[in-house]
């Protein structure tokens, strides 16, 4: 058997095998660095499907080998193979710190659980993005929700079981129209197989059922990625859950809910008849914007920095969902290549938290004072990646912006471009008051305030050397994002 | 050609990084003073090598463009050496070293605190300046305008204390908020019209856009480049001037300006054109802006005691020259305002290192308190009336020939009203320039006030030596500079 050959289904069966296997060893001695292997395996299967794709194109695996309708097919094309890397890489670096980042009163049989539920939601984001099948991926929606509600609701502060309820109840909804979309769909094609799908629409589109469906799905993506006015849950859930809880799903979870818009979108209804007579443009794009000012105004206020950051991401999110809505191909570059690098600035963002929290036991902005001599490092990286929150150039904030001002100039939306720049100038508020309070006010005098362990500082730094490296050298950004945009446009400008 | 073992074309590159490979030195040195300072001399003596090697190279035919992939996929960063860049470099490389070893005196005797820190950005900040005067395309010149604001900040802001923060808000605020806000919007937007960003004689916008729109995006690079300080843009200026004063003297007088100055400059000539410009009408109403800066500034200047704040405002207006100039769209004037650039440059920094020795000698900030000083440091005050005479423009000193070429360009097109701007500002240097040596020569004394003040130390004195005899050079040899500046216009000369 040629295990190459099999990799799409590594991909998910082994975080999913080794979910339980964590959860039934005894040691968390043992189980966290089996929790840190499973996920670099994870993350190199990953690489492997990425290079595969660019080599050779579209990858298309038949789950046991049952070719569709009857089987459930893995299609892997740049655009998905692109997030699994960061799925998978964010885990990957996130893991090894999570002895450290998910609180001291954290018991050690409980530690088991925790790296067996982020395994599995590991699992079922990868299976979202990695399916071909629309109710696999409804089923791989579960997953991951389910776990995420179990995971925010071990921090410990105890609000964040009402912020993990609050989220299980708004995830329910938006799964539950994602799930309603999905079954009007079959009841209208008979099939469930995306590519059929977007074949059998294509005659059905003037019927109600597919034109509600549509609603349906883009309104539960929309929960799912924290779309403004959609965006509820996610303040809090950030901010009350671990802060290694808060890192990967602040730079994952989101965009898996984007990656979710886009797939049905492009793929299963067809870009110029979303955006043509459903005319979906005029709701995204505003939305985007609105969130965008919304977001970045609120952040400003924040003195909890972890709920800045959350507030942060309601606003990039916009970003995201007003490049989407342009429909033409600079806006889904810059949708796609913001999904990455998003996650990636958020995760360093999220990570120096994680670092200040260790150190201080809170994230408040009182706290930051004097930290810009103490903890020299981890106030280093937030500077960086605020820096590439505000898209300073040579950072990967920068590349997502031109992108997607780029596409507003080119769609002939003026104001947009002029809007997405003025509402990233509020992103230097917030950034630059957390600067000052680092820098300018003293330190306190408490010994016990000093630079952050190796274990938590090295990802740190990692994705925060990943903020510029992908700021100068795009290619494997950028240069996927226009492949996968070729795959999703087709013909379209 | 062979000029040296690298071909030409790489030498900017080599200009880049010089400065910023003395960074991680810089580090490494910190425990040891002298070496520190010691590398940051060699690593200017070095940059000054390199620049003229390059002038050279220039001077004896085009040099290569040189492009290499940077993070927009269809648009590589390119480094293409022409003469008013060049010339920038020049002056600004040379001055690194000058107010290098004016900063060892300064800030030793001023006994500043982490000064490595100080030596570290000052460095980056010089990296990005060279940066921008070798940018071949408006992309380039954006990424290193942006890493000249953000590594002049800790500079900016060192003292760290309630003052340094607010003058820190508002400088990043201003100059990130137009830069990110205008500026780069104007980028994108040429990109989408014109299809490349690339500096080419004669402009890339001729035949591409509306008037109308070629309008707005003239105002947009005008008031986003918030470095040339036209009003209202121009907050920032002062508030920097809460810097050690070697900051405000290179930066603040010479590189973070000229860079916004030079860039207008660079814009209006290269991606505008002097065509397109001319037949705009939005070109008169900028004119009418920076006139009303040039005037404004001056008065503004003559109303502040504080030396430094005075300085910062007749900068503030004698940047708006260069706008003017630029925005006059006359090979004369395009000419007049690249050798302000130098002569600006080497005149308000010989008045920069007066205002430090002041401050570190007899701890003195404002002019009021100037009386009779010119008695107790006779040679501070010498240089600030000859640095003086060169701002106004009175021969023998070279700000004579920049404002000559300027009016003459207002004369070539009869913008006979800015003329009368270019007058009037004159009498107004006067005005707010003179009055300083002549309180510290012809005043008495105030009783018991000269105890202990001695004259500046010897480095800073060095310094201002050196930039006196630039403004002089200038004057006595203009001929050369003129005739490389002028070549940046022709079509075969500069470009390739």
């Amino acid at each position: 058997m040629n295990l190459l050959a099999h990799l799409p289904a590594l991909q998910i069966v082994v975080p999913l095998v080794a979910a339980p296997i964590c959860a039934v060893l005894f040691n968390p001695r043992i189980a966290q660095p089996f929790a840190v292997l499973v996920s670099l395996v994870t993350f190199a299967i990953s690489v492997g499907l990425l290079n595969e794709v660019l080599a050779e194109g579209e990858i298309v695996y038949h789950m046991g080998g049952w070719e569709p309708p009857w089987g459930i097919a893995y299609v892997i094309d740049p655009l998905n193979a692109l997030l699994l890397c960061l799925v998978s890489g964010m885990a990957a670096i996130v893991m090894p710190a999570v002895r450290l980042g998910i609180g001291a009163e954290t018991t050690e049989r409980s530690r088991r659980l925790f790296l067996s539920l982020a395994l599995l939601a590991l699992t079922g984001m990868l299976g979202i993005v990695i399916t071909g099948d629309a109710f696999n991926l409804y089923v791989f929606l579960e997953i991951s929700s389910l776990s995420s509600y179990a995971l925010i609701a071990t921090g410990n502060d105890r609000r964040a079981a009402p912020a993990a309820f609050n989220y299980l109840i708004q995830g329910t909804v938006g799964a539950t129209f994602i799930l309603i979309g999905i079954g009007l769909l079959y009841m209208m094609t008979g099939t469930l197989n995306m590519a059929d799908l977007a074949v059998r629409i294509v005659d059905l589109r003037h019927t109600a059922p597919i034109q509600a469906a549509l609603a349906f799905i883009l309104v539960g993506a929309a929960v799912k990625a924290a779309l403004f006015p959609a965006h509820a849950w996610m303040p809090n859930a950030y901010t009350y859950a671990p802060s290694m809880v808060s890192a990967f799903f602040g730079a994952t979870a989101t965009k898996v809910g984007a990656y979710i818009m886009i797939r049905f979108i492009f793929t299963v209804f067809g870009a110029e008849w979303v955006f043509g007579d459903m005319m979906i443009g005029w709701i995204l794009v505003p939305l985007g914007i609105a969130a965008a000012f919304a977001g970045s105004l609120v952040a400003i206020w924040q003195t909890d920095l972890k709920r800045m950051l959350a507030y942060s991401s309601v606003a990039q999110v916009g970003y995201i969902s007003a490049a989407i809505g342009l429909g033409n191909r600079d806006g889904l570059i810059a949708a796609i290549v913001h999904v990455f690098n998003h996650g990636l600035m958020k995760g360093a963002l999220f990570m120096v938290m994680a670092c200040v929290i260790l150190r201080l036991g809170r994230a408040d902005i009182t706290s930051f004072r004097g930290l810009g001599r103490r903890m020299p490092v981890t106030m280093g990286c937030f500077v960086v990646a605020g820096l590439s929150m505000i898209g300073v150039p040579l950072t990967v904030g920068f590349v997502s912006k031109w992108y997607l001002v780029l596409g507003a100039i080119e769609a002939g939306v003026w104001p947009v471009a002029v809007l997405v720049i003025m509402s990233s100038l509020l992103s230097v508020i917030y950034i630059g008051r957390v600067i000052e309070v680092a820098y300018f006010a003293p330190a306190p005098d408490d010994a016990r305030i000093q630079e952050a362990p190796a274990l938590l500082l090295v990802p740190t730094l990692l994705l925060t050397v990943l903020c510029i490296t992908f700021g100068i050298a795009t290619d494997t950004t950028v240069g996927v994002a226009a492949y996968a945009v070729q795959f999703l446009l087709g013909g379209l400008p | 050609m062979i000029m040296a073992p690298l071909p030409a074309s790489w030498l900017p590159l080599v200009a880049i990084a010089l400065p910023m490979a003395c960074v991680p030195l810089i580090l490494l040195a910190r425990r040891f003073p002298d070496v520190r300072e010691g590398i940051t001399m060699a690593g200017a003596s070095l940059l000054i090598v390199v620049v003229a090697l390059l002038a050279f190279a220039l001077s004896l035919g085009p040099v290569a463009p040189l492009a290499v992939t940077g993070p927009i996929a269809d648009l590589p960063l390119t480094m293409r050496v022409e003469p008013l860049g060049m010339l920038f470099a020049l002056v600004a490389g040379f001055l690194w070293l000058i107010t290098s070893i004016y900063a060892v005196g300064y800030m030793r005797a001023h006994h500043e605190k982490n000064q490595t820190r100080f030596y570290v950005f000052f460095a980056i900040a010089i990296g990005a300046t060279m940066g921008i005067a070798f940018a071949g395309d408006l992309l380039t010149l954006f990424i290193f305008y942006e890493i000249l604001t953000i590594s002049t900040f800790p500079l900016v802001t060192h003292a760290q204390n309630d003052e340094a923060r607010r003058a820190g808000r508002l400088y990043l605020g201003i100059l990130m908020g137009t830069s990110i806000g205008l500026f780069l919007l104007a980028i994108v937007i040429t990109y989408a019209v014109a299809g490349t960003l690339d500096f080419r004689p004669g402009g890339i916008l001729q035949d591409k856009v509306q008037p109308a729109l070629a309008g707005l995006l003239l105002a947009l690079y005008v008031f986003g480049i918030a470095k040339a300080a036209v009003m209202p843009m121009h907050r920032w200026l002062p508030a920097a001037m809460v810097a050690p004063t070697p900051v405000s003297a290179l930066l603040h007088a010479v590189a973070v300006v000229k860079a916004g100055a030079f860039s207008v400059l660079k814009i209006t000539t290269f991606i505008f054109g002097f065509d397109l410009l001319a037949g705009l009408t939005a070109t008169g109403l900028l004119q009418a802006v920076a006139a009303f800066t040039v005037i404004a500034a001056s008065l503004v200047a003559l109303t502040k005691d504080n030396l430094k704040a005075r300085l910062a405002y007749s900068t503030i207006s004698q940047l708006s020259y260069i706008v003017l100039a630029a925005l006059i769209a006359d090979p004369a004037a395009f000419l007049g305002g690249g050798f302000h650039i130098a002569t600006h440059a080497f005149g308000k920094i010989t008045l920069f290192f007066c205002a430090g020795a002041i401050l570190v000698a007899a701890h003195k900030t404002r002019i009021s308190e100037l009386d009779g000083m010119g008695r107790v440091m006779p040679f501070t005050f010498a240089a600030f009336l000859i640095g003086s005479f060169s701002l106004i423009g009175l021969p023998p000193m070279g700000g004579l020939w920049s404002k000559w070429l300027m009016i003459q360009g207002a004369f070539n097109t009869q913008h006979w009203i800015l003329i009368g701007v270019f007058a009037v500002s004159t009498l107004l240097n006067i005005a707010y320039l003179l009055p300083i040596p002549f309180r510290a020569f012809f005043r008495p004394l105030p009783d018991g006030a000269s105890s202990g003040v001695r004259e500046a130390p010897l480095p800073c004195l060095a310094a201002m030596a050196v930039t006196i005899m630039g403004c002089l050079a200038l004057f006595f040899l203009p001929d050369p500079v003129i005739a490389f500046l002028s070549r940046a216009l022709s079509l075969s000369g500069a470009f390739p």
